[in-house]
């Protein structure tokens, strides 16, 4: 397997506090990998970290052979980079399905003119539709965002993140909010995408559901990465669980 | 139409293409610009010079048209830096900065007699009102045009969530200068037409508050609605000729007026004309 994304000794501050701190990982081409860590352990400033919404104070980026460490964050979503977020970020003054046609259409958006001199849509809302059946909401496609349930939202956001046909799929907390029905379901779209090849990294609290889909776990507590290996042997080890689980095993005794 | 009527009309007409403008920038792209006057008086003052210099009309339209854009574009720099209210109080800097350069600068720009004496666009008063209800028309039809183009998608992604665009690859600082070259673009034109109209400027014609009144005219109207726009600034033109102590306490009255509707209806005339026809539409329904 090749190297797809490399991230290497990130370090990111702000004012006094640590949120990353010489923090390398890598992950390989198909894999699925999810990367947890208890509350403020720095998880999603490193996904931010990684599509170049934050800028840190030290880090090296590889994606796909090529350094992206100072690449504007559209241009490293058009190397094939997408992202959920963790709180559901839809364009409110559009529908379901125009959320996503956008992301469909990102070749006709690269340049400014070419934006301006096309004007259908209709190819871009039929693929768009595809997307929003295969996360399961194409019934909502007509809708406007304003009034969803959170789980659409959260699966429109995934359809929106998948629309730009990514290389690499970074999910924040896909399954947050969402019920013991609906989160397995929306765990094994992601396993069945991933399969198909589109490499995978996950943000997640659910465990059950994380242990059950991936196939590594990279750790991080208090800005530091503490573990990255098998997802068994990972949640075995000592650190691992006195930083995570350890404190979900005292909220339980206590 | 009587004379009066016909210079009611042209003004109408050059307020539509000055507020459809500013709604390019701040109704499509969700960049707030409270010192658009600028562009209006760039154009205009560009005319005035060109006109007076013995260039041809048609030519000198198009001059205001691209200094104002040029200019517009490096204002619109800005709004990769600062967002919102910031943004807003740059832009209201830059009218000033504008107002302040005109007024000081007397030997090329006239100073505070502005410039007086300029030549006729060579046509009679009903052929300029058709000329710039033609122009009028253009741009309309151009800012629909936008609103359904793939840029008028960027654009509202841009408008709503600028981060969210970017990793959505939009390339948001290209969208929102394209908003305010082709916007303040517009201006100009909408500047030129009115030193043509009036043959005579002053500073105060591009003041804060002719800012604040193209603004008002744009919320009035329905924030990113075209018919909105045109409805709102037609009512805002008229209302200061129908009833003249609007005309005394011009800033008050918009002042008011732009506060209502931000707090009683945020979609201008545009979202209370939607809400009235589906309550007609529920009402029909029912029976």
């Amino acid at each position: 397997m090749n190297k797809l994304l490399e991230v290497q000794d990130v370090t990111m501050r702000f004012g006094g506090v640590h949120a990353l701190e010489d923090v390398s990982f890598q992950v390989m081409e198909g894999e699925f990998m999810s990367l947890i860590g208890p509350n403020g352990a720095g998880k999603t400033t490193m996904l931010l970290v990684i599509t170049g919404i934050l800028i840190p104070q030290h880090a090296k980026i590889v994606f796909a052979g090529r350094e992206i460490t100072r690449l504007a964050t559209h241009k490293r979503a058009r190397l094939g980079m997408a992202l959920t977020h963790q709180i559901v970020r839809p364009f409110r003054s559009m529908t379901l399905l125009d959320n996503v046609a956008l992301a469909v259409g990102h070749g006709r958006i690269r340049r400014v003119t070419r934006a301006l001199t096309s004007v259908n849509r209709s190819a871009e809302r039929e693929q768009a539709r595809e997307l929003l059946d295969l996360v399961g909401i194409g019934d909502h496609a007509q809708e406007a965002v304003t009034g969803q349930p959170l789980g659409v939202l959260k699966r429109l956001e995934l359809a929106r993140a998948l629309a730009l046909k990514p290389r690499l799929l970074l999910l924040d907390e896909p399954l947050a909010g969402l019920n013991h029905v609906e989160a397995p379901r929306l765990a094994d779209t992601v396993v069945r995408i991933n399969r198909r090849g589109l490499t995978v990294v996950m943000i997640e609290h659910n465990l059950g559901e994380v242990l059950r889909v991936s196939q590594r776990l990279v750790v991080l507590d208090n800005g530091r990465k503490i573990a990255d290996g098998d997802p068994k042997a990972v949640m075995r080890m000592e650190g691992v669980r006195a930083a995570y689980v350890g404190k979900e095993e005292e909220d339980a005794a206590a | 139409m009587g004379v009066y009527e016909l210079s009611l009309a042209t003004v109408i007409c050059i307020n539509i293409i000055l507020a459809t403008s500013l709604n390019l920038i701040t109704g499509y792209c969700g960049q707030i610009s409270l010192g658009h006057a600028a562009f209006y008086g760039i154009g205009a003052y560009t005319a005035a010079l060109l006109a007076k210099a013995g260039v041809w009309g048609p030519f000198n339209l198009i001059a205001a048209m691209v200094t104002a854009g040029l200019v517009g574009m490096f204002v619109g720099l800005t709004s990769l830096r600062v967002r919102e209210d910031f943004l807003a109080i740059t832009t209201m800097g830059v009218g000033f900065l504008f107002l302040g350069i005109v007024r000081q600068q007397e030997s090329l720009l006239g100073g505070e007699l502005g410039i007086s004496s300029i030549p006729s666009f060579g046509l009679d008063k009903s052929g300029f009102f058709l000329m710039v209800l033609a122009l009028a028309g253009v741009t309309t039809a151009f800012s629909l045009y936008v609103k359904r183009s793939w840029m008028g998608f960027a654009f509202e992604a841009v408008a709503d969530d600028e981060d969210t665009a970017r990793t959505l690859t939009v390339d948001v600082p290209a969208y929102k200068l394209a908003a305010f070259a082709l916007g303040t673009a517009m201006a100009g034109l909408a500047g030129a037409l009115y030193t043509y109209f009036a043959r005579f400027i002053v500073p105060d014609d591009f003041g804060f508050i002719t800012s604040i009144t193209i603004l008002s005219m744009v919320a009035v109207g329905g924030i990113g609605s075209v018919f909105g726009v045109i409805v709102g600034t037609a009512l805002l033109t008229l209302m200061p000729e129908f009833f003249r102590f609007i005309s005394d306490y011009k800033l008050l009255v918009y002042g008011a007026l732009l506060f209502a509707v931000m707090r009683f209806a945020p979609e201008g005339l545009a979202g209370l004309n939607r809400l009235f026809t589906s309550r007609l539409k529920a009402r029909k329904g029912g029976l």
